[in-house]
């Protein structure tokens, strides 16, 4: 990531570097629609490896933000880079080395979840499926529900499902919106060690949007703090907490939110 | 290359990802047998509605209305290929708006022309389960055989599935623009082209200013040339070539404007809400 000057706002800055350098690189980022600037001129880059958490309030811009890098939603202007691609002209190379899961966005309901995992296996390609299927089965805990429809399962159930399915072509890049929402502590903490665990064994780059603040202590080294459509701070957790002179992100986050002055140099 | 990247490169191309589409709608086809029953419902009933009644007046006046009567059959099963392939195409893209599935996909590699070819493939299948049962009992009931029309269906046929399938891509672009407001146009667009399609009568019954309008649709042009080789056994190749030339238009403005409003919900995040 990139974090020279972390006290500036990062106003469509990016680094002299080659672009293959980053998993993410983003440049001069808008995204207007009509009168309303959802993001504004952001730019920022996270290297291969890394987890980066995308904070802010609701209508920050971090949704917008990850749709913009999916491919979802077309920038007003500026430019995105994935894994090397650009995804103004190359999209389709990078989001067969990626994936995405949102609790706001579900599988077909009526579909058995080893259905659903066949699905999506077979639009990223993936070699040797039911082995792969087996595999993240075993993994995420899933054996008991393969067979079950998605829409009769519990929230904490959906999640696993969603995690697998993001996880089913072994993505070089992750992009999770709000992985942990509504879940309880217990599985809650379960997706956030086989997240640990999968970046830890595969060296994915994961791009977290989250207002669960342990959990982005927890899992990222770096983060994005989005306010307005900008992003209006950045650095490590650590790097943060220091800044603002607060034991926690949680106050931090409110810090920011609310436009508190820093208490620490 | 590792093991590791070889397990993560992509296999199967095109075809996989076209398969992976199909798979999700024959899945739910395959252990749904009202599902099934639901596609073969329609066509069904229409067939025992206007085959006993062809029979009923056959019954009352003789041969040439008998004649009459096979030519009501022959639209009857000919337009519900139009139906059934329209239907099949929206039907595709809808479950997905239905079940907020769009954003999975279209986060995905698959491109949009693959998306295409699976809407069709699936068309095709929901026709064959559709139409087929119907045809089977049009040859019970009533002893009217499609097929001695001849390899010439082939060409109907195919005409009226290429027009089912450029209504659909109209039906989908308003419904990629206007939302769920514009789903009922799945169930109605082609039922109010009917009157205008000449699927029971010749294009001559029409008023002389409407006639303009049922010959620029192929679907005219089609039953004009089956009404011509069920009722004089010669084959119409010029309204075939029209129907043809037709279909190649509009098919090439459905597509374009499918194209279009795919990259304007991508402009306005309409692929991210669309459902809600």
């Amino acid at each position: 990531m990139d974090l020279h000057s972390p006290l500036r706002p990062a106003r469509g800055r990016r680094a002299d570097r080659l672009p293959e350098a980053w998993a993410i690189d983003v440049a001069h980022l808008t995204k207007r629609y009509g009168d309303v600037l959802a993001v504004d001129d952001i730019g920022f880059t996270v290297a291969p490896g890394q987890t980066v958490g995308l904070l802010g309030g609701n209508g920050a811009g971090k949704t917008t933000t990850i749709a913009m890098l999916l491919g979802l939603l077309i920038p007003t202007s500026g430019s995105i880079r994935v894994l090397g691609h650009d995804m103004a002209t190359d999209r389709f190379a990078a989001l067969a080395r990626m994936n995405f899961s949102s609790p706001y966005v579900a599988l077909p309901h009526r579909l058995r979840v080893v259905e659903n995992l066949r699905v999506y296996g077979h639009l990223y390609g993936v070699r040797h499926l039911e082995r792969r299927i087996a595999q993240l089965a075993g993994t995420l805990d899933l054996g008991a529900i393969l067979d079950r429809p998605s829409g009769e399962l519990s929230a904490g159930q959906k999640t696993r499902v969603a995690l697998a399915k993001a996880l089913i072509n072994t993505p070089d890049l992750l992009l999770l919106d709000e992985p942990t929402a509504s879940l309880d502590p217990d599985i809650g903490d379960l997706v956030r060690t086989r997240l640990e665990d999968y970046r830890a064994d595969t060296g994915c780059t994961i791009l977290l949007a989250s207002h669960n603040m342990a959990e982005v202590e927890r899992l990222c080294s770096h983060v994005l703090m989005m306010k307005r459509g900008q992003i209006v701070d950045r650095g490590s957790p650590a790097e943060l907490l220091a800044r603002y002179g607060r034991e926690d992100m949680e106050e931090v986050f409110l810090d920011i939110a609310r436009d508190r002055q820093r208490t620490a140099a | 290359m590792s093991a590791a990247q070889l397990a993560n490169t992509p296999s199967g191309g095109s075809t996989r990802r076209v398969w992976g589409l199909m798979y999700r709608h024959l899945a739910l086809y395959r252990r749904s047998w009202p599902r099934l029953l639901e596609l073969m419902y329609w066509p069904v009933l229409q067939m025992l509605i206007w085959g006993f009644t062809a029979q009923f007046l056959a019954m009352r006046s003789g041969n040439p209305v008998a004649v009459a009567g096979g030519v009501l059959i022959g639209g009857v099963l000919l337009w519900e290929i139009a139906l059934r392939g329209q239907m099949g195409v929206t039907m595709t893209f809808l479950e997905e708006v239905w079940s907020r599935n769009l954003a999975h996909i279209f986060v995905s590699p698959i491109r949009p022309w693959e998306m295409v070819a699976a809407m069709l493939g699936m068309s095709l299948v929901r026709l064959f389960v559709s139409v087929l049962p119907a045809i089977f009992l049009a040859w019970v009931l009533y002893r009217f055989n499609l097929f001695a029309l001849g390899p010439v269906l082939v060409l109907f046929a195919a005409n009226l599935l290429v027009m089912g399938w450029w209504i659909a891509f109209g039906v989908t672009s308003l419904v990629l623009r206007h939302g769920q407001g514009a789903e009922p146009l799945a169930w109605t667009l082609l039922f109010a082209l009917t009157p205008f399609s000449a699927v029971f009568y010749p294009v001559a019954v029409l008023p002389f200013w409407l006639r303009p309008v049922a010959l620029a649709l192929p679907s005219a042009h089609v039953f004009e040339g089956m009404r011509a080789v069920l009722n004089q056994g010669v084959i119409r190749w010029d309204h075939l070539a029209a129907a043809a030339a037709l279909n190649v238009v509009w098919m090439t403005g459905a597509i374009v404007l499918f194209a279009a409003q795919l990259r304007a919900a991508r402009t306005r995040g309409a692929l991210l809400t669309i459902g809600e």
